[in-house]
């Protein structure tokens, strides 16, 4: 397409570009504004000097940070909420989506599994119901209330099961006449071919526990056990009072920005470690879920 | 075709799938069959003390007392503003962005365009919120740069103002979303055959002819069937968002169905109301999931299972 080099091609070409810089820009500044702020002195914050770039850099911030406790508290916790809440969401998921990607002849109940799937992905409990069965079964203030309950997630077991029955059959039927068992068969065939699809449903699932605050916010009363995004969340809600407090106070609060702005880009450090390898996955992701043909 | 050996299937041969569904049937069956169940106390005065099983039955008291709130017309209306809104300009940019990067031959400056443009899509809205927070706030850095440029003269407060609270909930959820929603169309892109674009070039079509005549229909189908699907999404106006963006101040054009429904039950402690709610948009949203499911597959053979 890049035969015909003319005046009509150069000018369009520009406009795309500038356009397409608009648009980068404009998703990238408010990004960097934080991250210009929490490498910028208080007094540079408070009076509003910081745009895009640090002023009088420093890193005073960071250096608060890795003395703030409460905060790597908080870390620690979602990072173990992450790894207990992808593991039951990986098990869960292989564990229902082999069985239901059988055909009806080698595993007849495989239907009306499948409609009580169906049946829990449309209709989800309402929030006080579900509050006060996670209350009555005893999680309430542990970890495990922000993993057990949203242990399997319904919408990527059909998507995974999908990817099952998509596997090439042949495959299967040969390590079948070898006499392999239901459990060889899911744990050496069915997962290492479903590699790519299991891991863009995974980076997901990681990304969706890392950034939940509600469940924090419901089901966590102790603030040690407070996940990182709550924590933050609790922040936020301060912030919000500012309009009631006399001018002393707003400086205050003005200065917490540096520290506040440092505390969110930590936050984010874990989401830009596997965003590389989201990037190379999340197509995959979106293509499993989407038209099919 | 191969012969299939008939060994009949019973339960003495499936017992292991049926212990690999085990655990998440139970899962599924406490903490989602049964907060389903739960629904119920939307028709009962219920008192924690007392369980769903014990508390009083009222029939359709909640409901009626429902309507009489004018709160209920206005989260409605909120929640249909916004929602509405995100579809409609999120699919123009997204379509937009797709067209655009269309465009462009240079693989290694599409890669990093795309980076970034992605990127706020894996933020969560606790963090984002900080963010436009500190942009949008009466010493922010957007009221400095009016008011520097002689604009305003006094600083605004945006998230504090009922004229600009759905706007800015519109606008900041395109600036999050519009890049990742624009994958689907860029996958679609790639399936359009080049040889239409020579054709059209050699018959003297300009790039914006080409545009015209070639990639929108080339992704027509695809924006169709997302519009449709969006249909389901119609009272989802993202909770995450407005609850961390949201104050008292602008309740009026800020709150919405899952909002109201968070404060009235875990603020108010009324339950039964708030289940009623709930409920009610449950409803519109699974009549709404069934007919978008329907259309999109009539129009586009989509099926998700």
């Amino acid at each position: 397409m890049r035969k015909y080099k003319t005046m009509e091609n150069r000018i369009f070409d520009t406009i795309v570009w500038l356009l397409l810089i608009l648009v980068t820009l404009a998703c990238l500044l408010p990004l960097m504004h934080i991250v210009a702020l929490s490498f910028s002195s208080k007094n540079a914050a408070v009076s509003g000097k910081v745009s895009f770039w640090p002023v009088e850099f420093t890193w005073a911030s960071y250096k608060y940070l890795l003395e703030d406790s409460r905060y790597f508290k908080a870390f620690f916790v979602s990072v173990e909420r992450v790894i207990l809440g992808g593991g039951l969401n990986l098990i869960m998921m292989v564990t229902m989506a082999y069985p239901l990607s059988l055909e009806k002849e080698e595993f007849p109940a495989r239907n009306r599994y499948m409609w009580f799937v169906i049946f829990c992905m449309l209709f989800g409990g309402s929030i006080v119901p579900w509050y006060f069965v996670i209350k009555s079964t005893g999680l309430m203030d542990t970890i495990w209330a922000l993993v057990v309950p949203s242990a399997v997630p319904v919408y990527n077991v059909i998507l995974l099961m999908n990817f099952f029955r998509n596997e090439p059959k042949a495959i299967k039927e040969s390590a079948k006449i070898d006499g392999v068992n239901a459990w060889q068969m899911l744990i050496k065939i069915c997962v290492p071919l479903a590699k790519p699809a299991l891991a863009s449903v995974m980076l997901f699932s990681i990304v969706g526990h890392w950034n939940n605050f509600f469940d924090g916010l419901l089901l966590i009363n102790s603030p040690d056990k407070v996940p990182l995004q709550t924590y933050i969340q609790s922040l936020v809600v301060k912030l919000s009072d500012a309009s009631n407090l006399s001018s002393s106070e707003l400086v205050q609060v003005m200065s917490q920005r540096t520290f506040n702005s440092a505390k969110i880009v930590a936050s984010t450090i874990p989401i830009l470690i596997i965003y590389p390898f989201m990037q190379k996955y999340f197509v995959t992701g979106i293509t499993l879920g989407s038209v099919k043909e | 075709m191969k012969k299939k050996s008939k060994k009949k299937v019973t339960l003495k041969n499936t017992w292991p799938f049926h212990l690999m569904m085990l655990p998440g049937v139970l899962i599924l069956l406490i903490y989602t069959v049964i907060p389903f169940l739960g629904n119920v106390i939307a028709f009962q005065d219920f008192k924690p003390i007392m369980g769903f099983t014990k508390s009083k039955w009222v029939g359709l008291e909640n409901f009626i007392y429902m309507f009489k709130l004018p709160d209920t017309f206005k989260i409605f209306r909120n929640t249909l503003v916004i929602a509405v809104g995100k579809m409609v300009f999120n699919l123009v940019m997204s379509v937009f962005f797709a067209i655009l990067l269309n465009e462009v031959t240079q693989k290694h400056a599409k890669k990093l365009v795309q980076t970034v443009c992605f990127l706020p899509h894996f933020l969560s809205w606790v963090v984002l919120a900080m963010v436009f927070r500190n942009l949008l706030d009466g010493s922010g850095i957007i009221n400095s740069a009016l008011m520097s440029l002689g604009i305003i003269k006094e600083p605004i407060v945006f998230l504090g103002s009922n004229s600009w609270f759905q706007g800015l909930m519109i606008g900041t959820d395109v600036w999050k979303e519009f890049g990742y929603g624009a994958i689907i169309f860029i996958a679609a892109l790639t399936g359009i055959n080049t040889e239409l674009y020579e054709a059209a070039a050699i018959d003297g079509a300009s790039r914006l002819q080409r545009i015209w005549h070639v990639t929108l229909p080339g992704i027509a189908v695809t924006v169709v069937l997302v519009a449709t699907l969006n249909i389901a999404n119609v009272l989802n106006a993202g909770f995450d968002q407005i609850y961390n963006l949201y104050s008292p101040i602008v309740y009026e054009t800020g709150d919405i169905i899952d909002t109201y429904v968070y404060r009235m039950s875990f603020q108010n402690a009324q339950y039964s109301l708030a289940t009623a709610v709930g409920l009610m948009k449950s409803l519109v949203s699974f009549i709404l999931i069934v007919v978008s499911n329907f259309c999109a597959n009539k129009f586009a053979n989509y099926r998700i299972f």
